[in-house]
């Protein structure tokens, strides 16, 4: 063995070196890269996310009709805070609004009126029935009070209580956010804005 | 509360249409009258008009139904109140069933114009005279007037509006 094959053995000894730190490297940095991907994409349906956002951003339109409006607007203070839910927003116009809480007993005379309103509001839009009086007529099964507010509108949560307080209203609010988020992307959700 | 000199108000009407007063009570001075309802209009300017009763407001009319207690069917009553002696009236007139109307007195007191239609619209007691006598409490439609004793208690009307 002369002396330049032993200087070539150590050049590849050197080369090999080299090649396995480069490959550590290499190895290195493809794991912090996927990290990296992994913290930053989510992959999903577009309409689990519309549904997400809608969820989380329900705009209420103004219209209380009896002693449950006042547990409505006790929900949107501080002390039971709806804003948590994202639900804060109270509307003048149903043009503003995708949903519309039935606060009270609703009279024959007051029925198209609620009609209308509901009429107005863009798609797509909810309907809680609060409280006995718009779930049924409660105590008022009389010539006057409609039988249920579901006679005149779709309702999708009903509040049961007379009144229900807040917390109860909140836990509606929060129902139906679930509720929107099982529909999200799926056909229920389509026929909503079709 | 009432002050002394407005005690006497029966005695005072009594003396002034005696025919036409057909009972009267008191009870704690709350005093009421009952008159024949063609001296209406006459009794509510005498409770109006004369120094010592000056019933200057009124403030309420209603209506009762006494179906199968009393012969005659329908009684209207009216609440005065005077300003200038803090006290209180209560006149009541019958109606019969057949021909059930009365004198408006929307003239009188303008206030009596809705009371006389929320008694038309749910006694269904007319009155004479009175300028715009239509429903004010239920819609335009609605059949029968609801607060009457033999109104099916389980009767249901059409809903209205764009629904139907």
């Amino acid at each position: 063995m002369g002396l330049i094959d032993e200087a070539v053995g150590a050049f590849e000894t050197e080369v090999d070196n080299l090649k396995l730190n480069v490959k550590d490297a290499v190895d290195q940095l493809g794991d912090d890269l996927a990290g990296s991907i992994y913290d930053t994409i989510l992959t999903t349906k577009l309409g689990k996310v519309v549904g997400w956002a809608q969820k989380n951003a329900l705009w209420p339109a103004t219209f209380g009709l009896a002693c449950c409006a006042i547990e409505m607007m006790a929900m949107a203070n501080s002390r039971w805070d709806a804003a948590r839910f994202g639900a804060e927003v109270f509307r003048a116009s149903p043009r503003q609004a995708d949903l519309m809480i039935v606060s009270g007993r609703v009279s024959q005379k007051m029925a198209p009126v609620l009609k209308q309103i509901y009429d107005q509001m863009p798609d797509p839009k909810w309907v809680i029935a609060m409280g006995a009086c718009s779930s049924c007529g409660g105590i008022f099964n009389n010539y006057a009070i409609v039988q249920g507010v579901d006679r005149v509108v779709p309702v999708d949560v009903y509040v049961p209580g007379c009144p229900p307080g807040p917390e109860a209203l909140i836990y509606g609010v929060i129902k139906l956010q679930e509720k929107i988020l099982s529909e999200a992307g799926t056909q229920e959700a389509r026929k909503r804005v079709a | 509360m009432s002050d002394s000199n407005n005690k006497e108000i029966i005695e005072k009407v009594k003396a002034e249409f005696g025919d036409s007063v057909l009972e009267d009570h008191n009870f704690r001075n709350d005093q009421t009258v009952t008159v024949k309802k063609e001296t209406l209009r006459e009794v509510c300017k005498f409770l109006r008009d004369t120094p010592g009763i000056s019933m200057k407001f009124l403030m309420d009319i209603t209506a009762v139904d006494y179906h199968k207690k009393k012969p005659v069917r329908f009684e209207v009553v009216y609440h005065f109140y005077s300003l200038e002696f803090n006290s209180r009236f209560r006149l009541k007139v019958p109606v019969g069933e057949k021909e059930c109307e009365i004198d408006s007195i929307h003239d009188l007191w303008k206030a009596s114009n809705w009371y006389e239609r929320e008694i038309w619209d749910l006694y269904g007691v007319k009155f004479l005279g009175h300028p715009d006598l239509r429903r004010i409490l239920m819609y335009e439609g609605f059949k029968g007037h609801p607060l009457r004793k033999d109104y099916p208690i389980n009767k249901r009307q059409p809903m209205i509006g764009p629904l139907n």
